[in-house]
């Protein structure tokens, strides 16, 4: 608790005025803006590919099924400076199949998309698990085709987990450090996302202006718990009930 | 048919995302021999590295084992104020940057900072040094073992533990022959999964080091430092060790994860 404090007091430190040109200075509103949009745009994906994931695991039989299983949580294991370099190994500069994405922006939302990707699955897969096929067999004898049944028996129940996932996708892709250093270039106003640009401000010795902008991915960070917390609660009363 | 097209797109993801790259890792270090990567391995900066790696490690897995064991069961079994602040809390490290959780930290120890002026004047290191680190590694590692005990705790209610008292088990007693046999492959596993965040822990620790080589270099630092310096092959040898880790640590949780669900 206490560093947070002390983060929010240094950002205050030189004055309200400070604290202001700090964020909004172009080359730290560029950063931000591409960390918001490239989170979110990641956090989509993965909310539909996620949930297709969790459906196959959980719903298809395969050979290897279970290997695949444990896979997902690779982008937890793997320290997240090696899954930049991996992918820099696939899609850079020598890539044995001539994709070429260094340095882009699209390598950013393929880094953010390698070390977020368990969180969908892993929110949905329990609750597809635990869903009861008597519900979705109800539904299909009363005459509901497979999409029907989808969208309104087995999508309502699986939507907190989606969105729950979804939450913690886009607060781990605002905040990602580690698989973007070496994969993003970090050209300011191109590829260079926040948590980039507050280590280049710590670096060059401009902590205050640092700590401005960190203390907007915090209030972020706060947001999202408050959001993860409240689709908890819902969920867990509508149980009860 | 939409079973295959589904089945294609999930796996299609997988091996775009995941499985490839590292394949292709695997193939890079090892394209110019094993001696040649097993050479950028045993240079005294890495070997320096990987040991404080597994120092920080060592020192920070044990902490947050015991802090996890204690909240989970204060979030769960005891009514106290500001018990939802804490369960709020408690995921922060996981919602947070780990290079604002850096930078905090560089602001309450640095020069300027409120301990910063303490630590100086009886002349302790904090900054760029070993504790700050630990510290770091400590806080962004926080969550994982009480968040897989709290379930866990909630499920097996604490009718075992009121019988035990009623028999006159202290409350030590209590913990150590009901609570934790209990718990434990739910311990185990938030254990597994503190290790894998401290060994890859790049954001904080980055910012709190300062990365002198040979002295405050933990191996990702390393990963950095060499690809900058454009030896590919260093870099790849570095993270293939740790990716190996990795793996090991995936190994070990597909082995705990069934045993969970039978206890």
């Amino acid at each position: 608790m206490l560093p947070m404090a002390a983060l929010v007091w240094a950002s205050r430190s030189e004055g309200k005025q400070a604290f202001w040109d700090a964020v909004t200075s172009p080359q730290s509103v560029a950063a931000l803006k591409l960390t918001v949009g490239a989170a979110f745009i990641v956090a989509v994906l993965n909310a539909v590919l996620g949930t297709v994931t969790a459906w196959v695991l959980v719903r298809d039989d395969f050979r290897g099924k279970s290997v695949i299983n444990s896979i997902i949580d690779l982008p937890f294991a793997l320290p997240t400076i090696v899954a930049g370099l991996t992918l820099l190994a696939l899609y850079g500069p020598k890539s044995p199949i001539g994709i070429d994405i260094a340095f882009t922006r699209t390598a950013i939302l393929a880094a953010l998309m390698f070390v977020t990707l368990p969180f969908v699955v892993r929110t949905v897969q329990p609750v597809l698990t635990e869903l009861d096929h008597e519900m979705e067999e109800a539904a299909r004898s009363l005459g509901a085709s497979e999409l029907t049944t989808f969208r309104r028996v087995i999508f309502p129940n699986i939507l907190p987990g989606i969105l729950s996932g979804f939450a913690l996708a886009f607060a781990k892709a605002v905040g990602e450090i580690g698989s973007l250093v070496i994969i993003s270039g970090n050209l300011p106003y191109r590829t260079e996302v926040s948590s980039v640009f507050i280590l280049g401000q710590i670096e060059s010795g401009n902590p205050a202006g640092a700590a401005a902008v960190a203390v907007v991915l915090l209030v972020i960070s706060f947001a999202i718990l408050l959001v993860v917390g409240a689709i908890r609660h819902f969920t867990t009363r509508h149980d009860r009930a | 048919m939409r079973r295959y097209a589904l089945r294609f797109v999930a796996l299609f993801y997988l091996a775009a995302i995941l499985i490839a790259p590292l394949g292709i890792v695997f193939y890079r270090t090892f394209e110019d021999g094993f001696a040649a990567a097993w050479e950028a391995l045993s240079t005294p900066e890495t070997i320096h590295a990987f040991k404080l790696t597994l120092i920080i490690t060592a020192i920070a897995v044990p902490l947050n084992t015991v802090f996890g064991i204690i909240c989970a069961i204060a979030i769960v079994r005891k009514r106290f104020p500001g018990k939802g602040l804490l369960n709020a809390f408690i995921d922060l490290p996981l919602a947070l940057s780990p290079v604002v959780v850096g930078l905090s930290l560089f602001l309450l120890y640095g020069r300027t900072g409120w301990f910063g002026g303490f630590f100086e004047r009886h002349d302790i290191q904090v900054l760029f040094a070993l504790p700050a680190m630990i510290i770091a590694t400590i806080f962004v590692s926080l969550p994982f073992v009480a968040r897989e005990v709290v379930p866990t705790l909630r499920e097996i209610g604490d009718e075992q533990e009121q019988a035990a008292r009623t028999l006159g088990a202290n409350g030590w007693q209590t913990f150590r022959r009901i609570t934790l046999p209990s718990i434990r492959w739910a311990v185990i596993y938030g254990v597994i999964l503190t290790t894998a965040r401290c060994l890859g822990e790049y954001g904080a620790v980055a910012v709190v080091s300062g990365r002198i080589q040979g002295e405050t270099e933990t191996a990702t630092l390393r990963v950095e430092e060499r690809y900058d310096s454009f030896d590919l092959a260093g870099a790849y040898a570095i993270a293939i060790v740790l990716a190996l880790i990795a793996i090991a640590v995936l190994l070990l949780m597909t082995l705990v994860k069934p045993r969970e669900g039978t206890t």
